[in-house]
């Protein structure tokens, strides 16, 4: 083919060109996640058990979700979860990150491993381990038990008071890891200078990580917020091998919800509601976390 | 530009929208036709005859003893009938309930499936006609007298898919389930608590091994589901079994909140307040549970069947099985119980005459046997075949005796498409004491009548 200068304009122009090169991405992006979005959200203005007709419905299954009070619960209990998950870990990350950092600890690239092997971990595989962990006779009843505090032993996941934290606990320890390498890695780019500058002004470690390191590592606090804030609203399997929304429904998470309504009980419409909604409140947390975070980076 | 992508994403929408414009399901199974369904004289039994035929089939026949007869008796159709082909599908349990809905109303549906008993599975396979009824073929083949009422009732449901427990037979189960008590003998003999004969002298065994620093009763239920056997079993001390049947069924002019169901919640409660269960059981696993009674670990376990062979290789002779004590009312016992997953045949299935011929087969008398020979519970003629081990004995004995009297109840959470999760979130509030028994009763009846009202 014959290369040919264009006789006019300047390069890039006409601006709507850009979008013939964003077109192949955006066609992939159009089959596998837009069009199952909006079938979603089309098949929750249904009654649909998947199998028959299904009959129009309107709105009516957002009102479900909306005063159904187990299922509101379900997203209260994903909120409580997005503490445990995100900003726990982020607290527990930042603290991490900064003594790892700081100090010139022997072996760094050992620890940073241990801390993120969580992650590598499949899930499922986790949740069963934490089971054994908080059963009646599992390690941390035996722990207790030897210390004497015989009277503070309980079936972690069975108690109503405890089964929603002890889940949680559980994505701590699992994000914790991943808070920590991502901050670490912000960390590693900061320039040495601006330490070296704040040490001659007199600057303490603790004043030294509150104007030094914590402003440049805004941009990988959000990154981490967000990929953290999302787990904890998705989570599925967590709950599904551990509790199976128990005792009683004091742990169900609007997945788990999902999962039920379509595959269990056959209500399909409600389950892409449930679904639908959840994907707005992942959306709109996420852009809050983005726009701050980014507001921090300009 | 903002408006472009706005434009963009208005369009997008719409061909989207315009791509699924119908209802949905509209394209997808045919919905069941009675006039095609053939009577008892034009069915062809004869399975030699119909040509060449391949049955694809799905079963979750997959553990141990199950698997074995499975491949056997598919081994010996073959050789009877070279002229049907069996392509067999096997998936586990969990993986049939979740496929099985997309199978059916696909376009290359299998023809003969295993399919749960329950609302949400079976039952809307009917509602939606994707199932065959199979009544002719029960005239035909005899089914009908072979298995009892009580049996042929759960896998029974009215063609529009809206009554279970009556109506047309959908299904064929191979085997039976039962729920009863385990006993630890050994420690019973230590113990020095005669195997109780009554629920009187159960309650003092519970007694008395509580004394003796024992637990008395084993129970996992951190799933939700196990405690709903245990109370099945103490349901049939007070209520009566068709009460039970109506409410296990989800069939209409029931009630939850009687005073003979309260007795059987309060009974739940007085155990726990005992401290009579595994301690934490709430937070317990249901497989650690048992595998801690084989350990010596408990003295009772309330639980089904399908424990035998695991229960019976850990503890040999040391365990015994027995239907739950007559009703204080007098009469024969009554416990829940039921049948595997029955075998149905598809209304996509090309040739149902040989899909028929085939679920005979898996039914028919000699299959008892090989059910038996590899240690599962016969669903019929049970008590004339033997059994793998002792414990087995006491299993088909006990299974031979409560279906002939007319004893097996449902599992409660048969009943509305929602009673399984209700019924188990309900009973960890029950025995966690943050709901008193009038209060859960009182849920269970608005998930139940709530569900039979419409």
């Amino acid at each position: 083919m014959e290369a040919r200068a264009r006789a006019h304009g300047p390069p890039g122009e006409p601006r709507r060109i850009g979008y013939l090169f964003v077109l192949p991405a955006f066609l992939v992006y159009a089959v596998f996640a837009l069009y199952p979005l909006l079938k979603a959200v089309y098949l929750s203005l249904f009654e649909w058990d998947g199998l028959t007709v299904g009959t129009w419905a309107g709105l009516s299954n957002y009102r479900e979700v909306l005063t159904d009070e187990r299922l509101r619960a379900s997203f209260t209990h994903a909120l409580v979860l997005m503490l445990f998950f995100a900003v726990v870990p982020l607290f527990v990350g930042l603290l991490l990150a900064a003594i790892l950092h700081r100090a010139t600890v022997r072996g760094l690239g050992f620890f940073r491993t241990v801390v993120f092997l969580p992650q590598v971990v499949a899930m499922v595989v986790i949740a069963v381990a934490w089971r054994r962990i908080y059963a009646p006779d599992g390690s941390i009843n035996a722990v207790l038990r030897s210390i004497g505090l015989e009277s503070w032993t309980r079936g972690w996941l069975g108690e109503y008071a405890f089964a929603l934290p002890a889940v949680g606990l559980i994505g701590t320890w699992f994000e914790s890891g991943l808070v920590t390498v991502l901050l670490l890695a912000g960390m590693g780019r900061i320039s040495r200078d601006l330490y070296e500058a704040a040490r001659l002004d007199g600057a303490g470690a603790v004043r030294e990580f509150f104007a030094v390191t914590l402003p440049s590592v805004r941009g990988e606090i959000a990154v981490a917020l967000t990929l953290t804030v999302i787990a904890a609203l998705k989570t599925f399997d967590l709950i599904y091998m551990t509790t199976s929304g128990g005792p009683g429904h004091t742990t169900t998470v609007p997945s788990y919800e999902v999962y039920r309504q379509a595959f269990e009980l056959g209500q399909v419409g409600l389950a892409c509601t449930i679904g639908v909604c959840l994907t707005v409140i992942i959306f709109a947390i996420s852009f809050v976390i983005t726009r701050v975070g980014d507001r921090g980076a300009d | 530009m903002n408006r472009t992508r706005t434009l963009l994403l208005a369009l997008t929408a719409g061909a989207g929208l315009a791509l699924s414009a119908c209802a949905p399901g509209s394209s997808g199974s045919g919905s069941g036709d009675a006039s095609k369904a053939p009577s008892p004289e034009t069915v062809k039994t004869d399975a030699a005859a119909l040509g060449d035929v391949t049955l694809t089939v799905w079963d979750q026949e997959v553990r141990g003893g199950q698997a074995k007869q499975i491949e056997t008796l598919n081994a010996d159709f073959q050789k009877t009938y070279p002229n049907i082909k069996i392509k067999r599908v096997s998936r586990s349990f969990d993986d049939l309930v979740k496929t099985l809905r997309l199978a059916l109303s696909g376009a290359d549906a299998p023809d003969v499936v295993q399919a749960n008993n329950t609302r949400s599975q079976m039952g809307e396979f009917v509602k939606a006609g994707q199932l065959v009824n199979l009544d002719p073929y029960a005239a035909a083949y005899g089914w009908d007298k072979r298995y009892p009422q009580s049996v042929r009732n759960v896998a029974s449901y009215s063609p529009d898919g809206k009554t279970f427990g009556s109506g047309s037979l959908f299904g064929m189960p191979q085997v039976g389930e039962v729920v009863g008590i385990f006993s630890n003998a050994a420690k019973l003999k230590t113990l020095g608590i005669n195997p109780p004969k009554t629920w009187a002298e159960f309650d003092a065994a519970l007694a008395t091994a509580k004394s003796k620093g024992e637990v008395p009763l084993v129970l996992g239920n951190l799933e939700k589901w196990p405690a709903g056997h245990v109370f099945g079993v103490v349901q049939g001390r007070f209520t009566k079994a068709e009460d039970i049947r109506t409410l296990g069924f989800g069939q209409s002019g029931g009630n939850w909140v009687t005073p003979e169901n309260t007795k059987a919640a309060r009974t739940l409660v007085d155990w726990v307040d005992k401290g009579y269960f595994s301690p934490g059981f709430n937070g317990l696993d249901y497989d650690p549970a048992w595998q801690g009674f084989t350990k010596g670990k408990g003295v009772f376990l309330i639980a089904g069947s399908w424990l035998q062979a695991d229960l019976s290789a850990a503890m040999k002779s040391d365990v015994t099985f027995s239907l739950p004590p007559a009703p204080e009312a007098g009469g024969t016992p009554v416990t829940t119980g039921g049948t595997g997953l029955p075998f149905a045949i598809t209304q996509k299935a090309k040739n149902k005459d040989a899909a028929a011929a085939y679920i005979n087969f898996l039914t028919s008398p000699d299959a008892m046997k090989v059910l038996a020979e590899n240690g599962n519970l016969p669903v019929v003629e049970t008590a004339e075949q033997k059994a793998p081990d002792a414990l087995g004995t006491d299993i088909f004995a006990a299974f031979g005796a409560v279906s002939k009297n007319d004893g097996l109840v449902p599992y409660l959470d048969w009943a509305t498409p929602t009673m399984g999760d209700t019924l188990g979130a309900r009973l960890q509030d029950l025995l966690a004491k943050k709901l008193t028994p009038e209060k859960a009763l009182e849920a269970l009846q608005k998930d139940y009548s709530e569900f039979t009202s419409k």
